[in-house]
């Protein structure tokens, strides 16, 4: 239906382009920080992320070997070499007097003081004369060279191993992992309950899980931290772990319940006409089958804890030991704020993880976010 | 990696607790009232009224514990003095009214409930449209939506690199300086210039939130009866009036829970503010300087009464929320 109007071909040319521009300004941001993770430091400071792209023109100054050590070749003399030196490149012009320093392309022949001067495409140098050369000195070459983009890991490496980003990995991972997993099992007893049995109050406390779902953090953080040092849990691990627990909570009862509740009722009824229990109940039908929502909310729930930097700074504190990836990265920003290239690559490793499983688990992801969502007019 | 031991062995011990706990406490149930005997009717009455609040349990404790008593322990704290001083009354309320930081705050997180919601919403629905009539829609879709599994922090890194300045003359890293200095212009520190660099600050937000935009209302456009469209074709409406007259009323409703929901996270978020500017230059909002006082300036008080505007600025839309669920539920 949709391709009734709107089907000439230069709409479609035109929405796709349009489609085209906006993906492209969505996703330049995030690429010119991967190119420039790999980058060396000195040309990330000089030149824009997108001039690594394509190889750079440079001009160069080099001195051939020394004349007076040139071989013989047959009845003149030969001095070689190669301009790059065993790297990789490619001439484009070349001269060899400083007043015209391009004056030749490559492969051909500059003639000066008696001897014939040729640099190849390649780099290779050739001067040939047919009396002996004077000098110790190497003669100057002026050559236009292209260079292609040199890119390194040893950003990646300085970061994981000396600025302790593999560490805050660790804790990132320690935090993440129960922060995950104990809220489900918690919820999905809540939402089956809130979901398929009859109790009286039931509508205040879906009611009320609801609007807890818009309560800041920000209004739950100090009666939190004061209590966790009153009862001796102070900044650590268990702490965390629990205010990531009732914080995604009430999410992850939200959305289980609406699941449960869309789940047929017929095979619940006769489940109970069989004389299950309601833990049976559970455990056997209800569990097996929710297993796309809890896959949304064990996804929504990974990325947000993965992402968090104010429940980490308010309940792990900010000692080395125990700084979580976002806590590194804000600090390095702090400390470092000018080292561009740890930044790119600090950056590019604590976002590696949740784009993985983003890309991964996208299904589950979008599911979770239409659900409860989509409403009519 | 014994903190990952540590971790795994939490997991499965909380997992492995919370079963106990339930299957214990229905045994027990089952124990106290059985389904059989003298009782049997009786029993079962009494057994179906408890088991329910079993399942809840947990949940509810947790809930109460660590949402509920804070939210009210907050709103206590909103009267007491600096750092753990007793009840000052309306102190921090007088101060927070007097001080110029906070004013400025909520005039910035004005702005950016205003602008982040609509652009976000703007684009997101741009994105809906355009990326569900293309062949290569999906791939489309997942690399507009792919902010959104960044960190905040992660964003802020990024966009740090899109704003950077360096003086004129020199060759600029920042990509919105080159492009602008390629274009003639003269290159300009972003972040630095008062009431604009809001809106650079914004951008970031609206990255982000576009993808989530994007996703819901392409599948709420997808929702739209096949026969409005028809007849409106056979009428001869052209695409955009078919757009703006018919497809965009349909789904009104999620485009409103789009907005509240992205309103709610602008309130919230303070980590591109700390990143970026850290509420210097004139871009300071509410959340980052609740975190000022709660981390630099130690105050307890002033921090919570803070907070609790933030929560006044939310509590229309909770109370939307509610009454939406209530409507659903009848």
């Amino acid at each position: 239906m949709d391709n009734v109007a709107g089907t000439k071909s230069s709409l479609v040319w035109a929405v796709n382009l349009a489609a085209l521009l906006l993906v492209v300004l969505w996703t330049v941001p995030t690429a010119g920080l991967l190119i420039s993770s790999f980058r060396d430091r000195d040309q990330i400071a000089t030149s824009g992320w997108w001039t690594a792209l394509s190889a750079a023109e440079r001009n160069l100054v080099v001195r051939t070997g020394a004349p007076d050590e040139a071989a013989r070749d047959g009845a003149g003399y030969v001095l070689s070499g190669n301009v790059f030196d065993g790297a990789k490149g490619e001439i484009t012009a070349f001269g060899v007097s400083s007043r015209a320093p391009m004056k030749y392309q490559a492969g051909q022949v500059a003639e000066r003081n008696g001897a014939r001067i040729t640099v190849a495409a390649n780099g290779d140098y050739r001067v040939t004369s047919a009396e002996p050369m004077k000098g110790t000195r190497g003669i100057r070459l002026f050559v236009t060279a292209l260079e292609p983009p040199k890119f390194t890991l040893d950003n990646y490496r300085t970061v994981l191993f000396s600025e302790g980003i593999g560490r805050s990995f660790l804790n990132t991972l320690t935090v993440t992992i129960p922060a995950t997993v104990i809220p489900i099992v918690i919820a999905a007893f809540a939402a089956y309950a809130l979901a398929w049995m009859r109790f009286p109050g039931r509508a205040l406390l879906i009611a009320l899980v609801v609007g807890l779902l818009v309560v800041p953090l920000q209004m739950t953080l100090i009666p939190l931290l004061k209590l966790h040092n009153s009862i001796g849990i102070g900044k650590a691990y268990l702490g965390i772990w629990l205010a990531h627990t009732a914080f995604g909570l009430p999410l992850a009862i939200y959305l289980l319940r609406n699941y449960i509740a869309g789940l047929p009722g017929e095979i619940i009824e006769s489940a109970r006409v069989d004389g299950a229990t309601d833990f049976q109940i559970f455990r056997k039908i209800v569990l097996p089958l929710s297993f796309p929502a809890l896959a949304s909310f064990a996804i929504f729930q990974f990325l947000w804890v993965w992402n968090d930097l104010l429940v980490a700074t308010v309940f792990l504190g900010n000692n080395e030991e125990q700084l979580v990836m976002t806590g590194r990265l804000r600090e390095l920003l702090g400390s470092r704020g000018g080292d561009w290239e740890i930044l790119a690559a600090s950056a590019f490793v604590s976002i590696a993880v949740p784009l993985v499983v983003f890309f991964l688990m996208q299904r589950y992801l979008v599911r979770g976010l239409l659900a409860g969502s989509v409403k009519g007019g | 990696m014994d903190q990952l031991f540590w971790a795994g062995f939490t997991m499965v011990a909380g997992v492995f607790g919370c079963v106990a706990y339930f299957w214990l406490s229905n045994m027990a149930l089952d124990r106290i009232y059985p389904a059989r005997g003298a009782n049997a009717s009786r029993n079962i009455n009494r057994a179906t009224a408890i088991r329910p609040w079993l399942f809840v349990l947990p949940a509810l404790l947790v809930l109460v514990i660590y949402l509920i008593y804070p939210v009210l322990n907050s709103i206590w704290l909103s009267f007491t003095g600096g750092t753990g001083g007793g009840f000052v009354g309306g102190a921090n309320w007088s101060w927070l009214a007097g001080d110029s930081k906070f004013w400025e705050s909520m005039r910035n997180n004005a702005l950016w409930l205003f602008v982040v919601p609509a652009l976000s919403t703007f684009f997101g629905l741009l994105a809906a449209t355009l990326t569900d009539r293309i062949r290569w829609g999906n791939i489309a879709k997942s690399l507009i939506f792919m902010p959104m599994a960044i960190s905040f922090i992660g964003a802020s890194v990024i966009w740090k690199f899109v704003y950077d300045y360096r003086g004129e003359g020199q060759e600029q890293i920042g990509l919105l300086n080159a492009i602008v200095v390629a274009m003639g212009g003269a290159p300009q520190a972003w972040i630095t210039m008062p009431f604009w660099n809001n809106f650079f600050l914004m951008m970031i937000l609206v990255w982000i939130q576009t993808g989530f935009a994007m996703v819901i209302l392409s599948a709420a456009l997808r929702g739209i009866p096949e026969e409005t469209i028809e007849a409106a074709i056979l009428d001869g409406a052209s695409p955009m009036q078919i757009f703006w007259k018919i497809k965009v009323p349909q789904i009104w409703g999620t485009i409103a829970v789009v907005w509240t929901t992205i309103t709610i996270l602008v309130l919230k978020v303070f980590d591109i503010v700390l990143a970026m500017t850290n509420g210097q230059w004139g871009s300071q909002v509410l959340a980052n300087l609740m975190f000022d006082w709660m981390f630099r300036g130690a105050d307890f008080g002033r921090a919570s009464a803070i907070a609790l505007v933030i929560m006044l600025l939310v509590t229309p839309i909770m109370v939307w929320n509610i009454r939406n669920a209530r409507k659903e539920m009848q």
